[in-house]
C-alpha cells in the first residue's frame, strides 16, 4: 500500500525535474529558435574584427538569421577571417556586403549582413568580395582622429 | 636532540598520511565494487524508487524554496547593478547565466550534500553500528548491491533533476522580482535571455556539472557510512565529514570543470 504513494512521489518528482530541464531548454535558452535548422556557411574577411566573438549573431535587415561559427587570423593577407553559419531558407546574392556592427553604444557586436542586387546566390563556403566588406567602428580610433583634426584646424589659423 | 613531542608529531603527520591514502584507496575499490554490484537493484527497481524518495522528493522543499529566494535577491542585487550602466534589460542574461552555469548546480549539490548525503551516512552508519549490514552478509545477501548501490544510483538520478528544478526556480525568481515588481521591460528579459543562453555551451554543462557532483556526493556520503566507526561518536564524526568534504569536493570539483568548460574565448 505505502509503496504506490513513494511511486506516485517519484514520479512527480522525475517529472519536475525534466519539466524543469525542458523550460530551461526552451525558454530559458535558444534551443527552440534557431540550433534546430539546418545551415551553410560562407565566409568574410574583415582587417579589424574589434569585439566580435563566435555565436555573435549574424543578422540581415535586424533580423537574425545565423551565427559566427569561427574567427581566425589569415598570416597571409594579414585580414581576420570570419565564418558564419547562415540558415539554409535565407540565400543571399553573391555582391552582398558584411559589416561589423554594434547593438546600441556599448553593446555587443555582430555581423550586419546587406542583400546585393546580383542573380546569383551565395553556395555554401563562398566567400563575401573583401570589397564589400566593413570593419568594426573602433571607438578610440574615432576619437584619436577627431583628436587629431581638432588640433590640426585649432593649430593652424592664429 | 629531538625532544619526544616532536617525534610523536612527526610520526602523527606519517601516520595521517598513510591513513587518508589508505582511506582514499578503500574508497575507490567501494565505488567499483558498487558499480559492478547495481545489476540487482536495476532488475528491482522499486529499491532505486524508495531511495528516489528519500534523496530526491524530500529534498525537492529546500532546493524550490533556496532557488526561488536566491533568484529574487539576484533580482534585485543584478538590478542595482546593472542600473548603473543603463543596461537593466540584459537582468536576464545576468540571472539565467549564473543559475544555469554556476549556482545551479553548485548550490543545489551544497544542500544535496547536507540535506540527503548525512542522513545517508548516518543510516548506513547506524546500519553498521547495529550489525544490520554484518546480518544481511550472515543471510548471503550482499549489503553493498542491496543498501548502498540503490542510493548511489538514486543520488546520482537525483542530483541533475534537483540542480535544473533550482535553476528554473530561481530564473522565476529572477522574472518575478525584475519583471513584475521592479518593470524591467519583459520582452528584453526573455529575448535577451533567450539569444545569450546556448542549449550546449550553458545548460548540457550546467548538467554534467551537476551529475559529476551527484557522482562525488553520494560517494562521499555511502563511503562515510560505510567505513565509520560502530560508535555513536563515529557516527556522528563521519556525518560532519561527509558535509564537509563533500562541501570542499564540490567547489574543487567545479573549478576544474569551469576551467574546461569555460576557459574563455
Amino acid at each position: 500500500m505505502e509503496r504506490s504513494t513513494i511511486d506516485l512521489w517519484v514520479g512527480l518528482f522525475v517529472v519536475a525535474g525534466l519539466g524543469a530541464l525542458t523550460i530551461l531548454a526552451l525558454k530559458v535558452g535558444n534551443m527552440g529558435s534557431l540550433t534546430g535548422n539546418e545551415t551553410y556557411s560562407i565566409s568574410a574577411q574583415f582587417t579589424d574584427i574589434g569585439g566580435l566573438k563566435p555565436r555573435a549573431a549574424v543578422k540581415s535587415a535586424g533580423v537574425v538569421v545565423g551565427r559566427v561559427a569561427d574567427i581566425s587570423f589569415d598570416g597571409d593577407k594579414f585580414v581576420a577571417k570570419v565564418t558564419m553559419n547562415v540558415e539554409k531558407r535565407y540565400k543571399f546574392p553573391k555582391d552582398s556586403s558584411a559589416a561589423i556592427r554594434t547593438a546600441g553604444l556599448l553593446g555587443e557586436q555582430y555581423v550586419g549582413l546587406e542583400a546585393g542586387g546580383e542573380e546569383a546566390m551565395l553556395l555554401s563556403g563562398d566567400g563575401i568580395k573583401p570589397s564589400l566588406t566593413q570593419s568594426a567602428v573602433v571607438l578610440e580610433k574615432l576619437i584619436s582622429q577627431f583628436m587629431y583634426n581638432k588640433a590640426a584646424e585649432g593649430g593652424s589659423p592664429k | 636532540m629531538f625532544n619526544r613531542g616532536a617525534i610523536i608529531n612527526f610520526r602523527g603527520v606519517g601516520h595521517h598520511t598513510v591513513d587518508n591514502v589508505l582511506r582514499l584507496g578503500f574508497a575507490t575499490r567501494f565505488l567499483v565494487l558498487t558499480i559492478l554490484h547495481s545489476g540487482t537493484c536495476f532488475r528491482r527497481m522499486h529499491l532505486i524508487t524508495r531511495e528516489l524518495y528519500y534523496t530526491g522528493v524530500l529534498s525537492m522543499i529546500i532546493i524550490v524554496v533556496s532557488g526561488l529566494f536566491v533568484g529574487m535577491v539576484m533580482g534585485f542585487q543584478g538590478y542595482q547593478t546593472l542600473k548603473t550602466y543603463g543596461s537593466e534589460s540584459a537582468l536576464g542574461v545576468l540571472v539565467a547565466l549564473s543559475l544555469v552555469r554556476e549556482l545551479g548546480p553548485v548550490v543545489s549539490a551544497l544542500l544535496f550534500a547536507s540535506r540527503a548525503g548525512s542522513a545517508m551516512t548516518a543510516e548506513i552508519g547506524l546500519m553498521k553500528t547495529t550489525e544490520q549490514l554484518s546480518a544481511m552478509e550472515m543471510m548471503a545477501v550482499d549489503p553493498i548491491a542491496r543498501v548502498v548501490a540503490p542510493r548511489f544510483w538514486a543520488g546520482v538520478i537525483s542530483m541533475p533533476l534537483l540542480a535544473a528544478i533550482f535553476s528554473a526556480m530561481g530564473v522565476y525568481g529572477g522574472y518575478l522580482i525584475g519583471v513584475v515588481v521592479i518593470g524591467v521591460d519583459e520582452g528584453s528579459f526573455w529575448a535577451q535571455m533567450q539569444s545569450a543562453v546556448d542549449f550546449r555551451e550553458d545548460i548540457v554543462n550546467g548538467v554534467i556539472k551537476s551529475v559529476v557532483f551527484g557522482i562525488a556526493v553520494t560517494w562521499i556520503a555511502l563511503f562515510e557510512g560505510y567505513d565509520a566507526p560502530p560508535t555513536a561518536e563515529g557516527v556522528s564524526g563521519a556525518t560532519t565529514r561527509t558535509v564537509v568534504t563533500s562541501s570542499l569536493v564540490i567547489l574543487g570539483l567545479d573549478f576544474i570543470l569551469t576551467a574546461f568548460m569555460f576557459r574563455g574565448i
